[in-house]
């Protein structure tokens, strides 16, 4: 397995199950099971026992191995330089032996399937991808500044698709050139890479590499910050080079000269870190600026924020596959809560997933009416000023 | 095993026990050189109650018990040695008051130190509590309940010492309430009655099942500073830290040896921690502090070193991040010490020993002590690292750290959360009398013997 000359020397401090500032536990599937066995160090443990054939690969350590979210809190936090950069790349290692094998949990077999069979993690036709475009007229790419990249969530997932609508609306209300793909799109293959199908997530973005030159793309938009961070940062070494944007780094420069209504009545919002465009990227400020440029917001920030974000769980292929599960510890209900201690009445977001699994956990905690999770854009379209 | 699974699994919640190979392969093991044992189950507790029924049901079935903090001892003192259940307490994390006046936090067993630090910065600033060298994952309840030591113990002595108050389930099942508590509803101190905490404390786990504790709480002071005095010659440190703490400036006093990197090999550094409201206040305390080595600066055979600001900054992170990273010295994820409480007059035979066994058994290693009150006593610490992956280097890790409990013993003093082999060099020279007496206590408390069995047990 790649990365297992490091697994031993994992301490088990536990500073990995961590925030920075200590305030609670950090780590997802920590988070949420609570056995040791589920932390970053335990896994570790676990990985190195299996392949010293002193454990079995049993199912549950296949749930186990499958449950990082891929949030990315152990690298920010562990305090052993160096070792700290290969924690992640080592798990994914550890998923990418077990699919080798053969040997993974159901819920994700089946999510790998539906990608490879469909070229989307909803295992929807490919010819379905444009529904969500009904109602608002869009250009395919061909000469336009900006290819925008909608990845599957907010092609097939009802609240991704109204999330890309408003998108939409506010990049074209704000004179941003763009164009679609349209059905030639697929899966950005993130997830699929998370979820250790390395030839899977070569296969997915080399055939929107292809796509993408054969067009003349230069530069991109992404609704998803798991796209802008996988095409950024995993296609060039496939031979993908562009100029990747998530669209909050489109926004935020241009709302600051946008007209907003002053009417409304104000309202305090707390916004959502997204894993892949703070802890991956360091992308801590256009969400914000986003937010700041709007009159009558009032910024306020949970406990946990910028590196020490909680995630919501929906990595790693999570929000498709619900490995972690809805229960009371879960990242997704801890954070709403958090919100909410926070005093907003909005929980913003900068990912449809996030937004999907924050949502959700919205109505089971019984939060409806209290907090309400809303993308960037939409927050911003509400307080345009009437043209 | 079947049907007191099912028990518990009515009492926490089947998601909270565990008797899969994951669990029991992780819970058979903390990160030190103890080789592993593995439990039966692992159980998940979320209130007082449940640990309450869980002891009932354990007493029914005669199966050990064995409470877990963050599992970070590295003594192997949380194994489950004859079998049995891991109780795995960090569910239980509350928070449940900070008394501001009385300046004590009561607190749930499964509360971890960096909780209670990030509780008090953000919700009381001007409050502090004393916080171990551990990771902040660390839990309260076990640093306090094994006589641990933090970065105010020069001032305020062990953390046991800043105990104000037990809630414990016993061995049979009973809750009992120890300190202010026992007869109020404030946990404000142990006396005026008679002491019972001391059932508890030291006991490594094995005469019932602390649930909640109260611990006193300091000023936080708006200004810190740390200053590093260093020698070369080790008769002298007894008498430099005796005219150290005797100003009773500083809140925390360790010093340090470490042969890596070279330029620092063979140095004494003791680094002066102390804190003040205003900043003229900090100087007059690094003023009094100065004053009381004056002399060894004068006749130039010691001296504070000059440190800039960035050096200063991890010397001040509570707790230091930068400690863990003595795991990775070999590459191999792994480190052990022992902790010898012990007087201070000892500092130079304990250096000197210490030199010996770790170059002897070619092990890497770290020397030093950190005052415990105003010098009297010291926790000496023997840290060696070793390579997880390399058996032979986790044997020569233990015999270096068994070689060492033996000398500190010999030495007249006493290892600290003492390893099963320092537990039998400790009873080996212990008082029979208070042996006798500890055995009797425990057979009243715990008549099954369920209580991490294993542990202070003569043979």
């Amino acid at each position: 397995m790649q990365y297992e000359e490091i697994l031993h020397r994992c301490f088990r401090c536990g500073y990995c199950k961590l925030p920075g500032n200590y305030v609670d536990f950090n780590c997802p599937p920590y988070q949420a099971f609570r056995f040791e066995t589920y932390s970053p160090g335990g896994r570790m443990w676990l990985l190195r026992a299996w392949l010293d054939n002193k454990i079995e690969l049993t199912d549950r350590l296949q749930e186990i191995i499958f449950s990082c979210v891929n949030c990315g809190n152990c690298m920010a936090h562990c305090t052993f330089p160096k070792f700290k950069d290969q924690l992640l790349p080592a798990f994914t290692a550890a998923k990418a032996e077990l699919v080798n094998a053969g040997r993974v949990p159901p819920v994700i077999r089946d999510c790998l399937t539906r990608l490879y069979q469909s070229g989307n993690a909803y295992g929807r036709s490919p010819k379905k991808r444009e529904q969500w475009t009904r109602g608002i007229e869009i250009e395919r790419f061909g000469n336009q500044d900006y290819l925008f990249f909608v990845g599957d969530v907010g092609a097939f997932d009802t609240r991704g698709q109204e999330i890309a609508r408003s998108v939409v609306r506010c990049l074209k209300a704000n004179g941003i050139s763009f164009g679609l793909l349209g059905a030639a799109e697929i899966s950005d293959g993130n997830e699929a890479g998370a979820m250790g199908e390395t030839e899977l997530f070569r296969h997915l973005a080399e055939k929107n590499i292809q796509t993408f030159n054969a067009l003349g793309v230069r530069q991109i938009i992404t609704l998803s910050p798991h796209g802008f961070h996988v095409i950024k940062n995993e296609y060039p070494r496939l031979g993908g080079n562009y100029q990747v944007f998530h669209y909050s780094q489109i926004l935020a420069p241009v709302l600051q000269k946008t007209a907003f209504r002053t009417d409304l009545p104000p309202v305090r919002v707390t916004y959502h870190d997204s894993c892949y465009l703070g802890r991956h990227n360091l992308e801590y400020g256009s969400a914000r600026k986003m937010l700041s440029a709007v009159p009558g917001l009032e910024l306020v920030e949970m406990e946990r924020n910028f590196q020490n974000a909680l995630c919501c769980g929906g990595g790693g292929g999570n929000v498709f596959t619900g490995i972690i599960g809805s229960g009371l510890d879960t990242a997704a209900r801890a954070r709403v809560r958090e919100a909410l201690a926070s005093g907003a009445q909005v929980l913003a977001v900068a990912c449809p997933q996030c937004a999907v699994m924050l949502a959700d956990a919205v109505k089971v905690e019984n939060l409806d009416g209290r907090l309400e999770v809303r993308e960037l854009s939409e927050i911003v379209n509400s307080r345009f000023e009437a043209k | 095993m079947k049907e007191l699974y099912r028990e518990l699994a009515t009492i926490v919640g089947p998601e909270y026990v565990s008797d899969q190979a994951e669990e029991r392969y992780i819970y058979s093991m903390d990160p030190g050189t103890m080789p592993p044992a593995a439990p039966d189950l692992v159980v998940m507790p979320n209130s007082t109650e449940e640990v309450r029924r869980i002891m009932q049901a354990a007493n029914r079935h005669r199966i050990p018990v064995v409470p877990l903090g963050a599992g970070l001892v590295l003594s192997g003192l949380s194994r489950a040695l004859h079998g049995g259940i891991i109780l795995d307490m960090k569910r239980m994390n509350r928070i449940l008051e900070i008394n501001e006046m009385s300046r004590y936090a009561l607190v749930e067993a499964g509360a971890s130190q960096g909780m209670l630090q990030a509780h008090l910065k953000k919700h009381h600033p001007g409050l502090k509590h004393s916080a171990p060298d551990a990771p902040p994952v660390a839990t309260i309840a076990g640093n306090v309940s094994i006589h641990g030591s933090g970065h105010i113990s020069h001032a305020h002595g062990f953390h046991s010492d800043m105990l104000n108050g037990l809630e414990v389930v016993l061995p049979t099942g009973e809750v009992v309430r120890i300190g202010s508590c026992a007869t109020s509803d404030y946990w404000f101190a142990r006396a005026p009655l008679p002491d019972l905490a001391g059932l508890f404390l030291g006991w490594a786990g094995t005469t019932g099942i602390i649930t909640k504790l109260a611990i006193k709480l300091y000023p936080n002071h708006r200004f810190n500073d740390v200053g590093v005095f260093v020698s070369e010659d080790p008769e002298l440190v007894p008498d430099i830290l005796h005219r150290m703490t005797g100003t009773q400036m500083a809140e925390d006093i360790t010093a340090w040896m470490t042969p890596k990197p070279d330029w620092a090999r063979g140095f004494l550094h003791c680094n002066i921690n102390y804190g003040a409201n205003t900043k003229d206040e900090l100087i007059w305390k690094r003023n009094l502090i100065r004053a009381s080595v004056k002399d060894y600066i004068d006749r130039k055979i010691a001296g504070f070193m000059p440190l800039p600001s960035a050096m200063k900054a991890p010397f001040l992170d509570v707790p230091g991040r930068i400690l863990t990273r003595f795991a990775d010295v070999r590459k191999g994820g792994g480190f052990e010490y022992v902790g010898a409480i012990m007087p201070v007059e000892l500092f130079p035979t304990a250096y000197h020993r210490g030199l010996e066994i770790a170059e002897q058994a070619a092990v890497s290693y770290s020397l030093g002590a950190r005052v415990i009150g105003i010098n009297h006593c010291m926790m000496f610490f023997y840290a060696y690292a070793f390579n997880r992956a390399d058996d032979a280097d986790v044997r020569r890790a233990q015999q270096a750290l068994e070689e060492t409990n033996r000398a500190v013993v010999d030495m007249g003093g006493i290892p600290w959360k003492a390893e099963l082999p320092a537990q039998k060099e400790i009873l080996r020279k212990m008082d029979p009398n208070m042996v006798a007496l500890m055995t009797r206590i425990r057979a009243v408390l715990d008549p099954n013997g369920i209580m991490n069995p294993g542990n202070w047990e003569v043979d």
